[in-house]
């Protein structure tokens, strides 16, 4: 007598998108697959689908942001939403209501999904607590930016064709950045190698908790690397208490063809934008076609939030919608 | 200053020496023999068979011979108040106390938390050709304890470690990311070890003296406050950390506690908290104002205790000129600090002449332990190593003279006091920048 056949779970049943923590291999996998066919669609003309027709998605942002919002705005038209812009300076939360109240608020006009951006840690998971609807982490302080994670990624595949077993570098303020740990997250889940390379004051030595290597020495860090990861430094922070001044931080931390000369001959250069030039990145370097993937990232951004899009809504059509991992 | 460069080959033979490295243990009888600006070869029964024709002779007439003094606390005062003291100025006081190497700490107005200012010293030390100097870099800008400085332009330029000099990194947040940010270029951190709310306004040692003469105290217990704070930061930011001047008991058992442990720590003191204690203050007496202040007699003996079972590392003048006008003033407006460049070699070497220290275990703390330290190639009479070097008599009497001192400024409170051991010749790269009366000197 044969074993019953374990029942194939379906694969993501989440209402909402966090976070990468506690996702898996086969979950990435599957909103990574999905990115690539709505990327190449993408190229078509004809782009516009009727996925997500008569959704309503809202993109609130408490946190000036051009580039995510209009590629999270771009991917619900592009799967056939309607979308509405909620930015910080027309909420209400300006006239003194609460994240709570305003969660409440939202969910009485029934959206279909929240797109949350918010500059505290922690804040996009106590508002999907208070809302019936998906909600989608667009970057929570320096917790978490999930579908910036995803896109890297994809745009990793897009180039080098896998994520096991390359070795990524990711440079300049990890402290700080939710991309890096989301990043990290994501990196080491699919078995690429993680470094983490920058001033032991923006690169604490508590990295190595995170399964990643700590550098702070540019050269090292990023030896032999097949993606060199930079992140941009707030210009707050290079006064003095974190780096010194942009020119120390250039001279040391600064991607230029120098230190690039370093990683392996073909890696690739990537950055999650806006850029810092001459403060991060060498304008040489981030002009220079065949090693910076800067524009693949942008255009995989895109695919990647309406593979996040169809799943979510997928998840709640089918009723899967589980609460979050 | 009379500079003799050696033979017309550029040789010169040192006879009849007590060879002194401590950091090898060498101690014995013989040679030394210098070309140009290094040590070409020394050892017992060098010149047996008679020393080179072209070599200039120096006979040595049994005197020790030791590395060159490495003086890890010193104020030029140049750039910025030059009337104090020069690059010149210093360079012939420090040679007259066998110091070869001076490192400049960053308090000159302007600060040294830039590179042109360490650039520019580096260029007045060329032009006057003396004494060698290096630089500390500021931990932060304008010596002001907020922002950090460009620590590695700062290293790449030659700063040989960063701290604010005579003030104290307070804010413990920019104390922890000065030790992180600092282990990117692997720099030492130097504090000044003082809780400055609990010295403000504080004139002396705080105790019965200061109740006394109505002045205000500055707490033993500020210093080591301080230090424990910084061991729990080194501990949790692994950075590399040196309690400068340290002057009470208590620090010198936190000190020693933190090494037992494992910490990357050292710490220094200076002559007068080995030397003398509060009571110095006397009626009022302005050259006994210091920061950190002369301590009680416990302290002082814990320090000596300190430096034998070598908790201290270092032994540093702390050189800090001060003219008259800024000494003669009523106790609580005159300056702290007191010269020290020509008094650092006979008031250490009392320790050995009260048997609590050996020669060459002194020596270390006054050559190559500060120049390890520092990362410095200093410090060491090897083949090899840079012709730095001081002859000294051990035993020769002699009172102390503040109206001789070659310094600019005359701030010692150790004026006319009776030591015992002194610089005769003190030789950089090879060059003899000081002489004391007849020591034999001739070509032959």
């Amino acid at each position: 007598m044969t074993a019953p056949a374990p029942v194939p779970s379906v694969v993501f049943p989440y209402r909402d998108l966090l976070g990468i923590e506690g996702l898996s291999p086969e979950e990435i996998t599957l909103l990574l697959d999905l990115s690539e066919r709505y990327s190449q669609a993408n190229r078509r003309p004809g782009k516009k689908r009727k996925t997500m027709r008569g959704r309503t998605v809202i993109n609130l942002f408490f946190e000036t942001s051009t580039r995510t919002r209009t590629s999270f705005e771009l991917a619900a038209q592009r799967l056939g939403s309607d979308v509405i812009n909620m930015q910080v300076a027309d909420s209400a939360i300006k006239k003194g209501e609460t994240l709570v109240d305003t969660a409440v608020t939202l969910n009485a006009m029934h959206p279909d999904i929240l797109v949350v951006r918010h500059p505290e840690s922690g804040a996009v998971k106590l508002l999907a607590e208070k809302v019936d609807c998906a909600v989608i982490n667009a970057g929570d302080g320096s917790h978490e930016h999930p579908t910036q994670a995803l896109l890297d990624a994809q745009t990793i595949r897009a180039r080098l064709g896998r994520l096991a077993g390359i070795t990524v570098a990711i440079c300049g303020d990890l402290a700080h950045s939710r991309v890096a740990r989301s990043n990290i997250l994501l990196l080491t889940t699919m078995g690429a190698r993680v470094r983490v390379v920058g001033p032991p004051t923006l690169v604490p030595t508590t990295f190595e908790r995170l399964g990643v290597e700590v550098h702070h020495d540019m050269r090292r860090g990023i030896a032999d690397c097949d993606v060199v990861m930079m992140l941009r430094l707030q210009t707050e922070r290079m006064q003095g208490s974190y780096v010194p001044s942009t020119r120390e931080y250039f001279r040391f931390f600064g991607l230029d063809y120098a230190k690039l000369s370093a990683a392996k001959p073909d890696a690739l250069v990537m950055h999650p934008g806006p850029m810092n030039r001459g403060v991060e990145i060498d304008s040489e370097v981030a002009d220079d076609f065949g090693r910076s993937a800067i524009q693949t990232q942008v255009e995989m951004g895109v695919a990647v939030r309406m593979a996040v899009l169809k799943v979510l809504t997928r998840n709640v059509d089918a009723g899967l919608a589980e609460p979050p991992p | 200053m009379s500079v003799i460069t050696g033979g017309p080959s550029g040789r010169t033979a040192y006879l009849n020496a007590r060879l002194l490295d401590p950091a090898s243990g060498l101690d014995t009888m013989g040679d030394l023999l210098t070309v140009g600006g290094e040590i070409a070869d020394l050892g017992s029964g060098l010149f047996k068979d008679g020393a080179p024709h072209d070599a200039m002779i120096v006979d040595c007439a049994g005197g020790c011979l030791a590395p060159g003094l490495v003086d890890m606390r010193v104020q030029l005062r140049e750039p910025g108040d030059e009337h104090k003291e020069t690059i010149e100025t210093a360079s012939a006081a420090a040679s007259a106390g066998g110091v070869t190497a001076m490192v400049c700490l960053p308090d000159t107005n302007p600060p040294i938390d830039d590179v042109a200012v360490l650039e520019f010293i580096a260029r007045r030390a060329r032009e006057v050709r003396g004494t060698k100097v290096f630089c500390y870099g500021a931990a932060t800008r304008g010596l002001e304890g907020a922002q950090l400085t460009e620590m590695g332009l700062l290293s790449e330029t030659g700063a040989v470690a960063f701290t604010d000099g005579g003030r104290a990194i307070a804010n413990a947040q920019v104390m922890r990311r000065a030790l992180l940010y600092a282990r990117t270029f692997d720099a030492l951190l130097v504090q000044h070890p003082q809780e400055p709310t609990l010295a403000k306004d504080g004139d002396m040692n705080a105790g019965e003296v200061a109740l006394r003469l109505g002045l205000s105290g500055i707490p033993a217990v500020a210093e080591v406050m301080m230090i424990e704070r910084d061991l729990r930061l080194v501990e949790s930011t692994g950075g590399r950390y040196h309690a400068a001047h340290i002057s009470t008991a208590a620090a010198v058992e936190a000190v020693r506690a933190a090494k037992a442990r494992g910490l990357r720590v050292t710490c220094d003191t200076a002559p007068p908290y080995f030397t003398l204690n509060e009571t110095a203050v006397g009626d009022y007496r302005t050259f006994a104002k210091l920061d950190p202040p002369l301590r009680a007699e416990a302290d002082r003996e814990a320090i000596v205790e300190g430096l034998a079972d070598g908790t201290i590392d270092v032994i540093a003048s702390d050189h800090a000129p001060h003219d008259q006008d800024s000494k003669r003033q009523p106790f609580a407006q005159a300056e702290f600090g007191i010269v020290g460049l020509e008094t650092l070699l006979p008031l250490s070497l009392a320790l050995v002449h009260k048997g609590r220290m050996s020669l060459n275990a002194l020596l270390a703390c006054l050559t190559v332990k500060p120049a390890e330290l520092l990362g410095l190639p200093l410090g060491r009479l090897a083949k090899g190593a840079p012709a730095d070097f001081v002859l000294f008599d051990l035993d020769r009497p002699w009172r102390i003279d503040s109206d001789q001192f070659r310094s600019k400024s005359k701030n010692s409170p150790f004026d006319d006091a009776p030591v015992q051991g002194r610089a005769l010749r003190t030789v950089v790269a090879g060059r003899t920048l000081f002489t004391f009366d007849n020591i034999t000197a001739a070509v032959a």
